[in-house]
């Protein structure tokens, strides 16, 4: 089991009666409410809260969200290129680049490798559809957000695997010449890691043998989605895929004490309760028309308004003193198998101090009795560094 | 592209409904009214897809056959998957004309749009243009949103601004929405129209930047309706749109708001009525 910090750099400063005023926390709350001074404190707090996760041994991830006051990271490659120098030895989980959202997917296979090649094969370059409130902010076609997301993917890795120029006549993308400076570090390229909460990617991320990340969704809920990965292998006549190929991301914190952490731990919960817009979450095509039926008719949902208790029955949030933390890890692997926890360890107003000593206690006391679980030979798609100048002939 | 046996066709109301077919395209074409009788080509919105279940079809099935398809990836027809513009909405319906031979097109919201990408391409078979609160065009400055944004306002709110009489809007518009009694094969249906709305006209929203010149080219009587209490597009959208059509008139419909022919249907066909007339007279 490896573990990941992630924080998704909220501006925590917004009246919750200006969010409410506007019915929704993302795409039109005016950025007058955002005071660069202050974005600017917390963005040098958030990376260095990075950098210290980096020091205390763990891996880090990033993502990206547009015009939203839960999350100032608005371009991937900028906040990964801050940690790329500063950091020396985590990994840097981009979870990552919004493929359908983006207008020059070669720009994006030029920024990872830049980044892989800066970093010197540190980049894990994951790639997502965007959440469907994104389709608003770049006001791509929702309809299409799948068909972009994989010829967007086609052309990235196509990219980063042809070692001379190539023509792209796709059905979004044409390019005469794409030839791409620098190649990855990472050869062929860096793993690649897929999101998804539905059924409807799995089979396609199984295909390609990517890490399928599944976020904030309930054991029960995750447990199918990597069945489904698994089956897919099976029809194809593959092994049986190991943790490694699974990543999972809860709202983490430890503490001293289960009362403290439990305390503290419910500053967590300010992720979940944002104002949800009914509309900008339901772009029309974005998921099939059938299964928003069933949801409008009340089908199932991650149950963000859940109490704090049953979050963490259902394995969202994860909170507790070391034992505890240990005890509740080791139940997420048992149930669902997954080999990457990536833990939301921050969220709204948490205070720096608390973050810290959360990733403390969790860098001493938990992660050495999780790190075995799962732990198994490198899966063949896992490519290490060392193995980068393979494939390179001058 | 060939309409199906008599056989094929099937009772639909007072109507009747068969399936045309073209090489990867089944089209639901509902029809009203004699057979031998002049032409009308109705072209439904976004949101209704009502065949030839109109208030005014009965009034104008009187004199003319009202042939009222279901769009291509609308009601119970098929998208096929090369389809992704407006062109290729406006292709489909230059076969039908073929087929048909000349007709009245009548095009209603953004079946408005479909007319209007119709009539710039070719009028041979157009005998004469009805737009009722169509979209398609661009009219104000790039600052400006011309068309509300019908997916992101909320579902009292989509009412308010399509409707005269919210209140009625409210009880009858088909909204994908849980409180209006529909069950899933219901709100599948609403929803793949609206994804298909989505698919064909997202970016630029509801327009063609380009249309707007082109509807230089349209040589035929055209007629501009318009719902006073549109706030999906206004009439000062509405009277742009006629002026930019040669040989169009305006006409404004009081007490209405982006659906006349379902707010006022007797006011609709007493503007509509005469004009086809006319045309034909002359």
């Amino acid at each position: 089991m490896k573990a990941y910090f992630f924080t998704e750099m909220p501006y925590p400063y917004v009246p919750e009666e200006v969010e409410r005023a506007y019915g929704s926390s993302r795409v039109i709350v005016p950025n007058r409410y955002c005071d660069p001074a202050a974005a600017a404190e917390l963005y040098n707090r958030y990376l260095d809260e990075y950098e210290y996760a980096d020091e205390l041994g763990l891996d880090l991830m990033l993502n990206e969200h547009h015009q939203t006051l839960t999350c100032m990271d608005a371009a991937i490659s900028v906040s990964a290129a801050a940690l790329a120098r500063r950091t020396r030895r985590a990994k840097l989980v981009l979870l990552g680049t919004p493929l359908p959202h983006r207008d020059n997917p070669v720009r994006v296979a030029e920024e990872i490798a830049m980044l892989d090649c800066i970093s010197r094969g540190r980049v894990v370059s994951g790639f997502v559809r965007g959440v469907p409130t994104e389709i608003h902010p770049s006001n791509t076609n929702p309809v299409l957000n799948r068909a972009r997301f994989e010829e967007a993917h086609d052309l990235i890795v196509k990219a980063w695997t042809t070692p001379e120029p190539f023509t792209w006549e796709g059905r979004f993308w044409h390019y005469r010449y794409v030839n791409v400076w620098p190649r990855p570090y990472q050869q062929p390229h860096p793993p690649i890691w897929i999101t998804g909460s539905s059924l409807d990617n799995v089979p396609w991320v199984a295909d390609h043998g990517y890490v399928f990340a599944s976020f904030l969704t309930p054991y029960d809920w995750t447990n199918s989605l990597i069945d489904v990965y698994k089956r897919s292998c099976a029809e194809r006549g593959l092994p049986e895929p190991s943790a490694d190929r699974f990543a999972y991301l809860a709202l983490c914190y430890t503490a001293e004490t289960d009362a403290q952490a439990e305390a503290e731990g419910q500053a967590l919960l300010w992720y979940l309760r944002r104002v949800r817009h009914p509309q900008f979450n339901a772009p029309p095509g974005y998921v099939p028309p059938h299964v928003q039926a069933q949801t409008i008719l009340g089908g199932a949902r991650k149950g963000y308004g859940d109490s704090f208790e049953t979050l963490q029955e259902k394995g969202i949030v994860m909170v507790g003193s070391p034992d505890t933390m240990i005890r509740r890890i080791r139940t997420l692997y048992e149930r669902c198998g997954i080999g990457h926890l990536l833990m939301m360890n921050q969220a709204g107003a948490m205070p720096d101090q608390q973050v810290r000593r959360s990733l403390e206690l969790f860098a001493r006391e938990v992660y050495p009795e999780i790190r075995d679980l799962g732990e198994q030979p490198a899966h063949p798609q896992t490519v290490s560094s060392e193995r980068r100048s393979a494939a390179f002939r001058p | 592209m060939e309409p199906s046996s008599r056989n094929g066709e099937a009772n639909a109301g007072a109507g009747s409904v068969s399936t045309w077919r073209a090489s990867d395209l089944e089209l639901e074409v509902f029809a009203r009214g004699a057979e031998g009788a002049e032409r009308l080509l109705v072209l439904h919105d976004l949101d209704y897809v009502n065949g030839v279940e109109y208030p005014f079809t009965e009034g104008l099935a009187k004199r003319w056959r009202v042939i009222s398809p279901s769009h291509p990836g609308f009601g119970g027809s098929s998208l096929p998957p090369s389809f992704d513009s407006m062109a290729d909405l406006a292709y489909v319906y230059l076969d039908v004309l073929r087929l048909t031979g000349p007709a009245h097109l009548i095009g209603l919201g953004f079946g408005g749009w479909i007319a209007a990408e119709i009539a710039i391409r070719c009028t041979h078979d157009v005998r004469s243009l009805v737009l009722v609160d169509a979209l398609g065009i661009k009219v104000g400055d790039r600052t400006t949103r011309d068309i509300a944004d019908m997916f992101v306002v909320s579902p009292s709110e989509l009412v308010e601004l399509s409707w005269h009489d919210a209140q009625r809007g409210e009880h009858e518009m088909p909204l994908p929405v849980a409180n209006r009694g529909f069950d899933e094969d219901q709100l599948t249906r609403l929803l793949d129209n609206r994804k298909t709305a989505a698919l064909l006209a997202w970016n630029p929203f509801m327009h063609d930047p380009k249309l707007r010149a082109r509807l230089a080219r349209i040589d035929c009587p055209t007629l501009v309706v318009w719902g006073a209490s549109d706030g999906i597009v206004s009439p000062l959208y509405g009277r742009a749109y006629a002026r930019s059509i040669p040989a169009a008139r305006f006409e404004l419909i009081g007490q209405a708001g982006h659906y006349p022919y379902l707010e006022q249907p007797a006011a609709f066909l007493e503007t509509v009525e005469p004009f086809l007339l006319g045309v034909q007279r002359a």
